[in-house]
């Protein structure tokens, strides 16, 4: 099954779960018609959040760059001795 | 499969990488000493003499290490993995990028995880613990994770790291792939795992580091936001 369809099927069991709200009145019936936006709402939070989380928590590392300055000098040492042309580009 | 008898075919597609092409060839064979491997450079004609380099190189380390398959113009990236598929003599594939963004340090670490997991494909990340980028200002840190985050939410792609190439695969399992992507860029690295996903691929991750020497001189416009959405929406619809 194609993943929007599977998306698409997840929607029309919420949508019949809200549905079936509406009908069987066990909350009052003002509040579910709002259900909807109230889930659009969080949903849209939880994507914020997570971004916001995510850019905080960003891994980076610094001490690669210098660690790969030191292999590049390696590196250019011995392919110079071998005869590899390793003049700057 | 018995560790003794692997061979891991390295692609690495190259335009005007003609100083980091040597410095790739040279930290491969310092990182993979006991390791049975080839590299096949896939190199779209470049003008700066690259493939001169490279056979310097074959010079040093040997012709049936250093495999220089090229191309006569810039073809793209896909093509370019299947034109090095072709000469592949390893039952793995490795992908990685020339301009030494991909270490060849964590070689070693994708094939041990591939050994102790049996996967089909070993993907790098560089969102987790342990991985990590260097070289990118706050902004395009930003639109990394709202771009991920996004991707996550729409596709469930089962990997933290959609956009990245540094890549082991089983050979099989690449050709396999391989026949049924056809984007371009960043989203067919993307289009590559979400179908492996899907057909039910074992997929592992290992942390690697990432540092971006090029970033300052290319510029993330609307235009490749644009591009990122519209792969988005064709990834969700036909996979």
């Amino acid at each position: 099954m194609k993943h929007v369809l599977k998306l698409f099927s997840l929607l029309v069991v919420i949508s019949a779960l809200w549905i079936g709200l509406l009908q069987a009145s066990i909350i009052p019936q003002s509040h579910t018609w709002l259900l909807p936006i109230y889930f659009i709402v969080s949903l849209g939070c939880y994507g914020l959040l997570m971004v916001g989380v995510g850019l905080m928590r960003f891994p980076t590392c610094p001490q690669e760059a210098l660690l790969l300055q030191q292999d590049i000098a390696e590196a250019k040492d011995f392919l110079k001795q071998k005869g590899v042309d390793v003049g700057s580009d | 499969m018995d560790a003794e008898t692997n061979k891991y075919s390295i692609i690495v597609p190259t335009y005007n990488e003609r100083l980091n092409i040597a410095l790739i060839v040279y930290l491969i064979f310092k990182h993979l000493r006991d390791v049975d491997f080839e590299i096949i450079v896939v190199d779209d004609g470049s003008p700066d003499g690259t493939q001169e380099i490279v056979k310097q190189l074959q010079k040093l380390y040997g012709e049936d290490r250093i495999l220089l398959r090229p191309r006569a113009k810039k073809l793209g990236l896909g093509t370019a993995y299947i034109h090095g598929l072709k000469h592949a003599s390893g039952n793995f594939v490795v992908i990685m990028d020339a301009d030494l963004s991909h270490h060849p340090k964590y070689l070693p670490s994708f094939i041990k995880k591939q050994l102790e997991t049996g996967a089909s494909i070993v993907t790098g990340t560089r969102y987790v613990t342990g991985g990590g980028v260097h070289g990118w200002n706050l902004m395009r840190k930003l639109t990394s994770r709202g771009a991920n985050v996004l991707a996550q939410t729409l596709l469930w792609p089962g990997v933290s790291d959609l956009t990245g190439s540094f890549r082991l695969y089983k050979k099989s399992v690449l050709e396999d792939v391989i026949s049924s992507c056809v984007s371009k860029g960043y989203v067919f690295q993307m289009e590559m795992i979400v179908r492996a996903s899907r057909k039910g691929y074992h997929i592992e991750e290992v942390p690697i580091t990432f540092v971006d020497r090029v970033f300052g001189s290319s510029k993330l416009g609307g235009s490749e936001i644009v591009e990122y959405l519209k792969g988005l929406i064709y990834l969700m619809v036909t996979t």
